[in-house]
């Protein structure tokens, strides 16, 4: 210690411990060496008018800047690391701020009717639409005006020239202490060097806490003044669970927290432990727990929580973000990707469930004035063959290449199943003919979400492999119940026992007809309906991958037997509040867990 | 509102969780550029361009606002519609 040394504040001064409050934006524990990125320069912005000649000259400047920003995003996006390529989606969305007339044509504007400088004029273009920001109640939304911040800041930086502390150079593993970190700067993060985040901006839905939550590091966000009180090397204590950040902790502190990062860690190890492990009831019957996706690159979050393959690919992505219909070969490098990634574990492609309005040309111009009974899913394709056969073609070759089943959409009748099979053989003997790789011995199964559907399912059960339940839509038809109507939504619920009857029965028939049956609504992926799902008789839950981990642990703490029983005495109930009673008294402590 | 913008109305509620947040306003922003005419987009008799991303957030659309697409040309009517369903899908989300 340097006790001699004059400049020096005396030392109980110097490391007396500080509590600061933020708050916990990813979970966890972390101690360690403080390194602080700070973006000076920026925050200063000189004003200055040019004269009527050099307006040009300015404004070439502007737009040479805005330039040099979205080609260094471009760069940053394509070096992004694998473990949060997820989500470079908002630095794209970045690159098109960089464009947006609000920011851009405003600036240019301002340059030449005021005759200030670049800088100048960018920030009270900024300076302007973040007013508008200030009134908006919803606090994720607010923070949007953070974007616009990071997105001028870059081009700020290309005018004036500032250095930036490159964060992809650190050497050593650090907590990171900056004032902001943009999405740009977070992800050129080594991951490996960063053991927590402090910012004195941002909040929970903040991008940098999505970030710190997906690679798992604590982070505490919107500190305030962490970048003034904290200085590089201190030693730093993280709890990203209360939103706590120490510095120069005692002794006793430490020891504290050592033993409380510790207990923390054996818990998530449990947990990631369990996500892998199969889902298997006390009485040894094992489920298949699978994902829920819309984009290949989806894939990678179920497989990190412990997915056992695709129980729902939603394919209407593709169709919706453009004005024309997607080709075949477009369609099967997408799908080949995700079933590549996921062999020998099953991928269930489903095909097209879009309504009519998807229209390419004038020529459909027809309004439906009742979208969910009118022309969409099976009935939209067997209306469109030109449309549907190129998706088959697509779903058959992709099958060459791991374990692919279909799921159709929709089905009402058994003529629909047999019209979408006799397409399907055509695909696979013109795949035949022009020697293309393909396989079509593959399953083919279909959704269970019309009414009709459940009643005639022995019928439909003798032309399909197996039965997705698609909970949202039958719980929608059944009921009568559009969720999407605030004055009805409260009505709608799985636990209605109609909706238990209804499921009850197509799993008598799946038993009866020797065929599995699925469930890929949303009452799948809450650890809530478990027991009543396994009492059931379901063989496979899918669910948006988050959910996985809760699903499968449930699993695992529950016995078949149990969970038949009860259902039993569930299916007698005669209303929606009956069963929810039930559900809690039997299983209510395991949810407390 | 001029008198041609009130013919091509279509509202829809928004689903996502999160609102009407960047990366979705940037799918509407990138649809209606190309619109021929301008595309409005409208909450609460408020009335913005939306083909500008900020104009979009700036209206601070959380989730279950209504909100209403106008199109100022015919010839648009199609984007409108492709803009309505993509926003009636969760924006693929």
């Amino acid at each position: 210690m340097d006790l001699g040394n004059n400049f020096n504040m005396p030392d109980n001064e110097t490391n007396k411990e500080i509590r600061l409050n933020g708050v916990g934006a990813s979970p966890g524990i972390c101690i360690g060496k403080a390194y602080l990125v700070d973006k000076e320069g920026v925050e200063v912005v000189e004003k200055y008018f040019i004269d009527r000649k050099n307006l040009d000259g300015e404004t070439k400047r502007f737009k040479a800047a805005v330039k040099n920003a979205v080609n260094e995003l471009r760069s940053i996006i394509e070096n992004v690391p694998d473990e949060v390529r997820r989500h470079t989606g908002i630095l794209e969305t970045h690159v098109a701020l960089l464009k947006d007339k609000m920011l851009y044509d405003k600036t240019i504007e301002t340059i030449k009717n005021e005759r200030v400088n670049a800088e100048w004029a960018l920030k009270k273009v900024v300076d302007d639409i973040k007013v508008m920001f200030q009134n908006i109640s919803d606090s994720y939304l607010k923070e949007r005006s953070d974007d616009i911040t990071h997105v001028s800041d870059r081009i700020m930086k290309f005018l004036i020239g500032s250095e930036d502390v490159n964060i992809g150079e650190i050497d050593k593993r650090v907590i990171l202490v900056a004032k902001d970190l943009s999405p740009a700067d977070a992800s050129q993060i080594q991951l490996d060097k960063i053991m927590g985040f402090i910012t004195d901006r941002g909040g929970k839905t903040s991008h940098t806490s999505i970030i710190a939550r997906t690679l798992e590091v604590p982070a505490v966000l919107g500190v305030g003044n962490a970048t003034k009180t904290i200085n590089n090397d201190d030693t730093i204590i993280i709890d990203g669970t209360t939103g706590v950040v120490i510095i120069h902790p005692s002794g006793q502190t430490l020891a504290e927290y050592k033993k409380l990062k510790t207990r923390h860690e054996e818990h998530k190890a449990y947990l990631s432990r369990g996500s892998h492990l199969k889902a298997e009831t006390l009485d040894g019957l094992s489920l298949q727990v699978m994902g829920n996706i819309e984009l290949p690159e989806e894939v990678v979050s179920v497989l990190d929580h412990g997915g056992d393959g695709i129980g729902l690919y939603r394919t209407e992505f593709q169709y919706l973000t453009r004005s024309d219909f997607p080709g075949e070969d477009e369609l099967f490098d997408k799908y080949k990707d995700v079933v590549e990634v996921m062999a020998p574990r099953p991928v269930t492609i489903r095909t097209l469930d879009i309504n009519g309005d998807k229209a390419i040309s004038s020529s459909n111009g027809s309004d439906e004035a009742n979208p969910a009974l009118g022309l969409r899913a099976i009935r939209y394709c067997l209306k469109r063959p030109d449309i549907f056969r190129t998706q088959l073609r697509a779903i058959l070759r992709a099958a060459a290449f791991g374990n692919v089943r279909i799921l159709v959409p929709m089905i009402s009748s058994l003529d629909e199943i047999r019209d979408t099979k006799k397409l399907l053989n055509e695909a696979a003997d013109s795949l035949k003919k022009e020697r293309k790789a393909y396989n079509k011995n593959i399953e083919f199964g279909i959704m269970i979400e019309v009414p009709s559907a459940v009643i005639m399912a022995d019928v439909m059960a003798q032309e399909a492999d197996f039965f997705s339940i698609g909970t949202n839509d039958l719980i929608q038809y059944t009921l009568a119940i559009d969720r999407g109507n605030r004055e009805v939504a409260h009505l709608y619920h799985p636990f209605h026992p109609a909706i238990l009857r209804m499921i009850k029965h197509v799993t008598d028939v799946g038993k009866e007809k020797g065929i599995k049956v699925f469930m890929c609504g949303e009452m799948a992926g809450d650890p809530f309906n478990v027991p009543i799902l396994l009492g059931l008789g379901i063989d496979e839950l899918s669910m948006n991958p988050q959910s996985i981990p809760a699903v499968k642990n449930m699993i695992r703490s529950l016995k078949v037997e149990d969970t038949r029983r009860f259902t039993k005495e569930a299916l007698k109930q005669t209303t929606t509040m009956d069963v929810i009673k039930l559900v809690e008294a039997s299983f209510g402590e395991m949810f407390g867990k | 509102m001029n008198k041609g913008s009130c013919s091509l109305l279509k509202s829809v509620i928004i689903k996502n969780e999160l609102g009407l947040h960047a990366r979705a306003a940037a799918k509407i922003a990138t649809l209606a550029g190309r619109a021929k005419d301008k595309i409005w987009l409208i909450k609460d008799g408020e009335k913005v361009d939306a083909s500008s991303i900020i104009d979009i957030l700036s209206l601070g659309c959380s989730r279950g606002t209504e909100i209403t697409f106008a199109a100022e040309s015919k010839t648009d009517f199609d984007l409108l519609r492709n803009i309505v369903i993509m926003a009636e899908n969760g924006f693929g989300e």
